[in-house]
Order: C-alpha cells, then structure tokens, then sequence
C-alpha cells in the first residue's frame, strides 16, 4: 500500500520540463520517505507487508513482500535517496533541460523504484524482471552524463559484467525454484535442495550477486562506471547499488537455503577480505577523485561481506547469536557506508562540477572556496576511514569483535584464519584513513593546482542540503550506533533458523547509557561512543578555556608558508597525490608492478642542463591484464568461428533449426 | 658479532669514557662564571629554554664548525637549556652566520619573518659584521644588520665555541622583560 | 565516587608526568653519549616558552590547520582515560576499549597528517605522507595484537585484560605474551616515532617523518602537539607496562594498593625508557623503505603470538 503509492509518485516525472527538476526531486523525496517508513515500521513491529499484482500465470505474477531483511536494505535505500534527491536539484541545473536530461530524471525514477522493488520481490520472477530493470536503468544514466569515448565504454563494461551476472543469477534462482509452481520465495524456502545443488545454486548466486557488489576479481566494471555516471547517480550506485549484491547474497544464502556448509561462509569471509585489501590499494593509487571513491566501494562491500561471511560460518556451526552478531554488524557497515559513501560522492560530485575536473592533480585550496562542502567531505573521509567517534568506527569494531568471537568456531583452523582476516581488516581501516588523507588533503587543502579550482566556488542551496542530511547522519549514527543495531537485529531474527536465538546476547545498551555492548558466550566487550564524543568534546573546550585562563600567548600574525627561504611558493611545490602514495606504492609495489617511464630532455650543449623531465608511471591493473583479456581474446575467437556461422542463408539457418530439434529430441529421449 | 662494533664494547667503551662534557673553555678564568650566567639567565628570562635556528647567509663554513661544537659532547650546549630546531618557526633565537650574499639576503628576511615573536638576532664571526675579506664583493649584500635588526654580534674568525655562548647569553637581555 | 576521581588522577599524572618521561629518557641518552645533557625537566621549560610565544599561521592554512592541535591533543587525553595506569577495572574503562584507544590516536595521526599537506609545504606533504604509511602498516599488527590478547581475556576492555592476565600470574611470561610484546614494542617505536623508526631529534628536513608535518607549527599550538606526542609515548610505556606487565595494579581500591600501583608504574615507566634509550644509542635510523620490512617482523610476532596462544590453549 504504502509502496503503491510511492509507484504512482514516480511514475509521472516524465512530463514537465523545466520545473521537473523540483517536481522530480520531491517526489523522490516523498518516497524515500516513505520507504525509511514503512521499513521501520516493518523493523519494528516484524510483521510483514505484502500486495501482489497477479497477472493469469502464476509464474509471471509480480508478486512484494516487505520482510524484515528487506526492510533493512530499504531503509538503506530510503535513508540515500532523500539527499540525493536534494542534492540532485541543484547539480542537475546545469545539464540543461533538454530531453536527455528529462530522460536522465525519467532513469533516475525508475532506477530507485526498480531498487525497491527488488528488495520487495516475493518470487523470483518479480526479482528478476525489477534486477534487470535496476541494470538498464543505471546503465542508461551512467552514459547520461557524457557520451565521450570513455564513458560509453564504461556503460559497455557495465552492461557486459551486469548481465553476465543477471544470467549467473536468473540461472541460480531458476535451478532452486525449479520444483516450485509459483517460483515464489516462500515456497522456495521451503524445499530443502540436495547438498550439491544447494552449493551450485550458491556458487551461482555468489558470483552473479558478488559481481554487482563488486567483489574482486568481479569488480572490473565498478571502477569505471561509478565515475561515468553523474555524481548523484554514482551516489546511489555506490552507496545502495552495490548492497542490493550483498542482499542477494543474503536472501539466497541465509534465508532461501537457510544457510550451507562452513566452506560457503569461508570463501565469503575470504573473497570479502581479498576485496577489502585490493579495494582499498587500488583507490589509493587512484588520483581521479571519483575512480578512487568507487575503488573504496570495493573496499567497504567487502568488509560488509566479511561480517556477512562471518553471519553464514557461525550459522552452519549453529552458533547462532555469533552469527546474528556478525549479521547485524555487516548489515550496519553497509548502512553506514551507504550514509557516507554517498556523502563522498555527492561532494566529490559538487567539486567535479566546481572545478570542471575529476582530477586531484588539478584541484587543491578548495576548502577556502567552498568551506562547507570541505566541511561535509571532511565528515565523510573520517567516517569512511573508521575513525572514532563517527559511524564507520562503530560497525568496524563490531566486526572485530565478530572475528574475535569466532575463535569459538570448534575448528582451529577456521579459528587461526580469523587472526589473519583480522589483520586484513586492520591494514584495510589504516590504508583507508591514508587513501582519505589524501583525497581530503589533496583536493581540498593547501594552494590551488589549476586555474578552474581557483575560481571554484561554493555548491548551491540544495546540494550542501543534501551532503549536510548525509553528514549529520554519519556522526548520529556513529554515537548513538545502539539505536541501529538493535532495530538491524530484528531483521536478522526473522531469518529462517535464528528465531531460536535468546535475545540476551545481542549489541544492547551498556551501563553507559548509548553504549554498544557486544556480549558473546564468554566473553564481553563495550564501547561508548556518545561518551567518547563527550568526554573529547570536554577536553577541547577545557583547553580552550585553559588558554584564556592561563598565562598563554594568544597573539597570532599570518605569514607565508615556511620553505626555508624560497622566493615564491607555487602550486607546484606541493605534494601532489602521486607523490603521496608513492610510499606505499614502493611497499606493495609486488601487486602494482608499475610501468615507470623517466623522459630526459639535456640542453643541446651539455648533458648536465636539463631541460626537461618527464616521468609517467602507470599502475597495472591485473585483473583487467590477466584475466580478462584473455578471456576476451578467447570469446573473440570463439566468435570468429561463429561468424562462419552465421552466413546469411536462409537454408542454412533452416538446417540450424532442425539440429537444435533433433539434438534436443535426442536429449530428451536419453534423459 | 666481535670487534669494536659489538654491542657489549660499543657499551663498555660509554661507560669507561664516561661523561666528557667539559665546563666552558678551561683557558679562560670564568668559565663556570659564564655557566651560572647563563642558566641564571634563560631561568629568568625562559625558563632556561632557547631554540635556536641557524642560518648560513653566505659563511665560509669556519663558523659552522664552530657552531657544531656546541652541540658536541664536549661543549654540549644542552646542558644549559638551549637546543638547535629545524625550523624558524620553532626557534626563538636566529643565529646567522656570514656576509649576507645576494642570494641569501632574501632567504634571511624571510627566515627572520618566519620567526614567531619573541625573538633575538646573533650574528656570529667578523664576516657577519664587516664581511670580512668578502667586503666589497659584487656578490655581497652587506652584514647581517643591513638585512634584519641584530641584537648582538660575535667577533672572531671564527668565533670559539665558548664565545659563541658566551654571545648568546648576552643577547638574552634584550628579550623583552614581561617574558 | 573515588574511581572516578582515580580516573581523573589518572589523565592527570598522564598530562604532568609525560614531559618528564620524555625528559627522563633524552637525559639518560644524553649520559650515554658522553654528555651532561639538559636536566630531564627540560620538556616543561620548553612548553613553558612555546606557550609565550606567538603564533605565525600560513597565508594558505585553512582551519584544519589551527584546529588540528586541539583534536591532537584531546585525543590523546581522552585515551589516558581508557587505559589502566593504576587500577583496573575502572568506570571509564567501559567507554573505550583497546581498539577505541588505537582509533583514537588514529584520529590524531589523521589529522596531523591533514595539517601537514595544509600550508602546501613540499615537507609537510612528505610528513604526511610517511606517516600514514608507517601508521597504515603498523595497523595489522596492533590489531592482531589485540585480537591474541582479546581471546585470552575474553574482552578488548583494557580494564579486563589487565586484570584477567593479573588473576593469571602464570600468563605473564606465556610464549604469545612475550610475543605479543616484542610485537607492540616495534609498534610502539614506530607510532611514538623513535629510532630506528624515525629520529625525534634530527634537523634534516628530508629524514623526517613527524617533525615534518609540524615544521610549520609555532607558540601554543607546537606546544600542544609537542606535549601531546610526549603524552603518547606515555600511553604506549604504559600499555606495554600495564598490559603485559601488570603488577602492582591495583585491583582492590585501598589507599596501600593505589600508592604501591603509583610507585610500580612509575618504575616500569623508568625501565622501559632506560631500555629504549639503550636502544636508540645502538642502532641506526633504518632507511625509510626498510621501515616496511621491520614492521611486518612485527606482524608475524603478533601472528606467532596468536597461533601460540592457540596450541596453549
């Protein structure tokens, strides 16, 4: 009902011209509203909402569901559109009012609604027709806002990798709802596949959903699409796209097949650390702003992933409050890094348009010209780099402690394999807060490295509206986290198998009034981030008055950088964002393997006067090197042979038809 | 690991050296004077703490050398307080060193700029007051004092280590009182 | 309402003991270079005089600059709240444990690091730059360190660890405690910046990794980041002490029990400066690239750690 009417909000955008920005933008509001709503209504009351629009075939039926897993990925959903509708007023004025750009707001509609629905679908029909709409939708706007030769291979990246991983995905829930009439998820739930079906339909569903959420070796397409889109759609691309993977991983694995043997749990745990640490490298050698946030994406789903992984190992060892823990904090990391993921990307969108360029190397001084926006991406590079007391802190430390708690698994191996995942996460958070120093410090600090960011200014009314909602829900939900987790740990009991679990040991309030608590059998550990934002709060303004009542001097004069003495200081004597990283890409130079390439131009007369220098390094990118031009290689070959093929003849193809019959006649005769 | 560079000789040789800091220059009369002077000195005027920033406006490097000794186990200026930084931003005394080269001359300026208040100026050797033999040089810009106000200069070519404190304990006066 | 004043006695003695620690282990390297050196209450005469003097801000700084020292110095604070100097389990100890304590000086690092890239200075860049490396590497380690010491005591709360590995005597020299040790001890070099890590006293611009970032601070607020950085390496001495080491912590809140924990911690304080003065006497500034290579021994030791404390479980 609720979601009906955010149906018949969207679906009229298309009309108007001018004034559609607005139109359009509230109505996306309203929805998201909406949507925050009656998922929290779902959350908190843990009854389900369901409607169906029946068609004559069963199987065909659209048939939604908002249950409490849902709920939570709508939440998400809702929490990011309402900014990003905001912020999407102002950003989309300058792309003119022409059709394309009607056509773009037209996308963006039907890419959030498609977005609901799949997170409302009830069978697997539904499912899939919304999935495929939520791919053309968003492939359509990621080539809205340029047509250059890079964008639109980007789009072609995207649509490739979106719909090998429809086709992995339709496979996986068609093979599990093969003995059901209705494909509906109910039924499905409640079939119990053999052991080997039910790990191939796993596996299919892994790589298809995992390709979406942009797990390595999967994520090709997310760092070069991400960044072609305009920055409100990357916001939602980014920051709730890529959860609708982990949501399939989710509903598949945990409540369609209630869950699997421990390996399944490992290779998520596994492939979510991999991502983590290749994410978050990669986005530190990246010096375009946008590529690198979509970099991080990789990074931050796969941290989710590892608390989701965690979910399904503690799951098949029935260890079910540990894995409702895990669950709860992989569900929370994805919230929160939608909250500041799309902060980022909104504020990296603001810049992009202020300056005209994606490129860190030519941006710089921009905190003076646009303060509050620096404010916000500010706000979101400490979130997103876990620092305490912001949100991303929060649900870092309860994956810790899920690792730490799954020394329990009975397995010493498994057990041995958490202090490592540990350490992978660990470097992950230190790598993050180095990438976001350089991404805040970079763009927006120091002098200004080109004429563009130097008459930047300020992003409009609505746009800091957007970044300012995003931004004070990254710090809200970062001190008072136990008011999320409690609502998440809902979602998780209504999972198939965890009704049984006491509530008792769940993330609850300490002694410490907005505490979060993670107590485990055996084992208790608490934080307080209100408090810690308090008691560092106190000793700020106690050293400010401290100042005034002591015999301090306050006198302060302005004068020029220190340089030990150079005449003039410009741009170019700045850190630039390659010389920033290149520490770190010296120590993990084994996995960059860079192409470095020194030009020198001597004076004509004598080799000790240099004219010029010219250095260019290029940082591989492996996956796309190793595994996927061979492949393309191979499937152009392939499709040479197929070219014979098809020859155009009538008979031929006649003759083409007929050996289908016959070998699938013969087939069905031998089955 | 035997020879002199193992770990148990490098320390036994600390401890049969022992501690080598000498007091102030054993041919003057007053070194111990000097001493008390100076801590009585930055006690009242800093609380026994001076940074200080050396610049090379254009010496010959004799002073240098002479500067390093301070910081030489031997003269060990620390002992009374005083420490080199690498930063005029840091430092609350300038100590510059030479004629003042055309090229320098701005480079200083802006040194003594960077310097937060309140600071003194101590020029060291002859070349800092009257250039020395660089006087008249088509690269010179002249003494310290035509480019930054100087509190106090250090005769000598180049001046002792002992001198050079001796100097800055001198220009310690000028720090304003309140301070 | 006695913890709490124990807490706040606690970030007290961290605030007024930290120059005199610093103090304490520059005299003791100075005595082992042949040198009377400056007496070890030279720190608080040197913040004295920072704080008289003025402040010169870069034209190009932008607030991130001037509000660094502040969130610098709170932070370090804040965690000498959290960790156990005298007494565990204390009140405060629920707010933060182990892994809030190594966030928080994060936040610091962060910040500092962001306040060298402000004034668009080539040295601050490479400060910055440095040591978010060193800091993101150092990471691992610290964690997997809290991961070992976390599943013996079944709790991340420094307050339970201290008083789990008390209620434990035999742990104390277990083969992962040591570990865990020499583990954090590296750690610990590297984020309080001290050889072979980084040199706390060099004047070479280039050598640098946290002066670096602070060349272009002056008056109160180099004071606060000076006073600060002492403060931290009071917190890692203490970690080290009290975690690994930690008798004479007071578990009972008797007057005999906190006096006698006052004199314990201050004698391990002046050990563990002994033995890293020792330290910085013998070995050399690693160069920066080796820098990588020392802090992943590290990782293995805190790994070896955790393996071990597995097989002896």
């Amino acid at each position: 009902m609720i979601a009906a009417h955010v149906v018949g909000a969207l679906a009229f955008l298309v009309l108007r011209g001018a004034p559609a920005r607005w139109v359009g933008a509230f109505l996306a509001l309203i929805a998201g509203v909406f949507a925050i709503l009656s998922s929290l209504r779902v959350l908190l009351s843990g009854i389900s909402l369901a409607f169906a629009v029946s068609l004559s075939l069963p199987a065909l039926a659209l048939t939604f569901k908002l249950d409490p897993l849902g709920a939570v990925f709508l939440l998400l959903i809702g929490a990011v559109t309402i900014p990003v509708a905001l912020f999407s007023i102002g950003y989309t004025a300058g792309h003119g009012a022409g059709g394309s750009a009607g056509m773009a707001g037209f996308m963006l509609h039907l890419f959030l609604l498609s977005m609901s629905l799949v997170v409302l679908a009830a069978n697997v029909f539904t499912f899939l027709f919304f999935w495929e709409t939520m791919s053309l939708a968003s492939y359509f706007l990621v080539i809205s806002e340029n047509q250059d030769g890079e964008t639109l291979s980007a789009g072609r990246w995207y649509a490739g990798m979106a719909h090998v991983s429809f086709g992995l995905i339709a496979s996986a829930l068609l093979i599990a709802a093969l003995d059901t009439e209705a494909m509906g998820f109910d039924a499905i739930r409640n079939l119990a596949p053999a052991p080997e079906l039910k790990s191939t339909i796993f596996i299919l569903a892994f790589l298809g959903f995992g390709s979406k959420a942009g797990l390595v070796p999967l994520h090709v397409w997310l760092p070069k699409a991400h960044p072609a889109a305009p920055s409100h759609v990357s916001a939602l691309m980014s920051g709730v796209m890529v959860k609708m993977g982990v949501y399939g991983i989710v509903r598949v694995g945990l409540d369609l097949l209630h869950g699997g043997p421990p390996w399944w749990g490992g290779l998520i745990l596994t492939i979510g650390a991999a991502s983590a640490l290749i994410g978050v490298l990669y986005a530190l050698m990246e010096q375009d702003l946008k590529r690198l946030l979509a970099y991080s994406t990789v990074e931050n789903v796969g941290i989710v992933l590892m608390g989701v992984g965690l979910g399904f190992l503690f799951k098949s060892y029935n260890l079910l409050s540990l894995a409702s823990l895990a669950m709860v904090a992989g569900f929370y990391h994805s919230l929160n890094h939608g909250l500041f993921k799309g902060l980022l990307f909104l504020g990296a969108g603001a810049v992009a348009q202020a300056t005209g360029t994606r490129d860190m190397e030519k941006m710089g001084g921009l905190i003076r010209r646009m303060p509050q926006t620096a404010s916000f991406f500010l706000v979101g590079s400490a979130a997103i780099s876990a620092l305490p007391p912001l949100n991303g802190f929060a649900s870092e430390w309860m994956i810790f402690q899920s690792l730490l708690a799954g020394v329990r698994v009975p397995h010493p191996f498994t057990a041995a394999l958490m202090a490592v995942a540990v350490g992978v996460l660990a470097l992950t958070g230190g790598l993050a807060a180095a990438c976001f120093v350089k991404a805040f410090g970079i763009s927006f600090l120091a002098i200004p490295r080109s004429e563009r960011a130097e008459q930047a200014h300020e992003a409009g009314g609505t746009m800091r509206a957007g970044m300012l909602i995003l931004s004070s829900a990254c710090v809200l939900l970062g001190v008072l986290p136990i008011a999320v987790t409690s609502l998440l740990s809902h979602s998780v009991d209504h999972l198939p198998g965890f009704a049984q679990v006491v509530p008792e040991p769940r993330p609850g309030a300490a002694e410490w009034g907005f505490g979060l608590k993670m107590q485990v059998p055996g084992s208790l550990s608490t934080i307080s981030p209100a408090m810690l934002a308090l008691i560092l709060v106190t000793i700020m303004t106690a050293v400010l008055i401290g100042i005034r009542l002591l015999r301090v001097n306050r006198a302060l004069r302005l004068g020029e950088t220190w340089g030990c003495g150079r005449v003039v200081q410009t741009a170019r004597m700045e850190y630039t964002s390659t010389a920033f990283a290149e520490p770190l890409r010296r120590v993990f130079g084994a996995l960059f393997r860079p192409a470095q390439d020194v030009m020198i131009d001597f004076h004509p007369e004598s080799k000790y006067f240099v004219q010029s220098i010219q250095y260019r390094r290029v940082i591989r990118t492996w996956f796309e090197e190793f595994l996927y031009e061979p492949l393309f290689r191979g499937i152009q070959g392939f499709a040479g042979v197929g070219r014979w093929i098809q020859s155009g003849s009538v008979h031929w193809y006649i003759a083409y038809v007929f050996i289908v019959l016959l070998t699938l006649l013969l087939i069905a005769r031998w089955m | 690991m035997a020879g002199e560079y193992s770990v148990v000789s490098l320390f036994s040789k600390i401890w049969r050296t022992g501690c080598v800091t000498e007091p102030l220059d054993p041919h003057s009369q007053r070194p111990l004077e000097i001493a008390r002077q100076i801590e009585a000195k930055t006690k009242n005027i800093l609380g026994r703490s001076l940074a200080i920033r050396e610049v090379d406006a254009g010496s010959c490097n004799g002073c240098e050398i002479e500067i390093t000794g301070l910081t030489s186990p031997v003269y060990d200026a620390e002992r009374f307080g005083v420490h080199f930084v690498a930063s005029p931003r840091h430092a609350d005394l300038l100590l510059v060193t030479g004629p003042v080269t055309r090229n320098m001359e701005v480079p200083l300026r802006k040194t003594w700029e960077a310097t937060p208040d309140p600071k003194v100026v101590v020029a060291v050797g002859d070349c800092a007051q009257t250039c020395g033999v660089f006087q008249g040089s088509y690269a010179i810009a002249g003494g310290v004092d035509k480019v930054i106000p100087v509190d106090v200069f250090i005769p000598g070519c180049p001046p002792e280590p002992a001198d050079i404190l001796l100097g800055i304990l001198r220009a310690l006066d000028r720090f304003p009182s309140k301070h | 309402m006695a913890p709490y004043l124990l807490e706040l006695a606690q970030c007290l003695f961290a605030l007024t003991l930290a120059p005199g620690l610093t103090g304490f282990l520059r005299w003791i390297k100075a005595r082992l270079q042949g040198r009377t050196g400056a007496s070890p209450l030279q720190p608080y005469r040197d913040l004295r005089r920072l704080f008289r003097q003025e402040v010169i801000l870069s034209t190009n700084a932008s607030w991130i600059f001037r509000f660094t020292p502040f969130i610098v110095f709170s932070s370090v604070v804040a965690v000498s709240f959290m960790i156990p100097l005298v007494a565990a389990p204390l009140p405060f100890d629920a707010i933060g444990d182990l892994m809030v304590v190594v966030y928080l000086l994060l936040l610091g690092t962060f910040f500092l690091a962001l306040a060298g890239l402000d004034p668009g200075s080539a040295f601050g860049g490479m400060g910055a730059s440095r040591e978010m490396t060193v800091a993101a590497l150092a990471e691992p380690t610290i964690a997997v360190a809290i991961f070992g010491l976390g599943v013996s005591a079944g709790s991340t709360n420094l307050g339970q660890i201290v008083a789990g590995t008390l209620s434990r005597p035999s742990e104390t020299f277990s083969p992962g405690h040591l570990l865990a040790f020499a583990a954090i001890f590296i750690v610990m070099l590297a984020e309080a910046g001290r050889l072979p890590v980084d040199n706390p006293s060099t004047h070479l611009e280039l050598t640098m990794i946290h002066e670096a970032m602070i060349l272009e601070y002056s008056g109160r607020y180099l004071a606060m980041l000076e006073w600060a950085a002492q403060i931290k390496l009071l917190v890692f001495f203490s970690l080290l002490a009290n975690v690994f080491v930690p008798w004479g912590v007071a578990v009972v809140l008797t007057p005999g029990a906190i006096a006698l924990a006052w004199l314990a911690l201050i004698a391990k304080l002046g050990f563990l400066a002994v033995v890293v003065a020792v330290l910085e006497t013998r070995v050399a500034k690693l160069r920066l690239f080796r820098v990588p290579e020392l802090l992943s021994v590290s990782f293995l030791l805190a790994l070896l750690a955790v393996t071990t404390s597995f097989l002896v479980r």
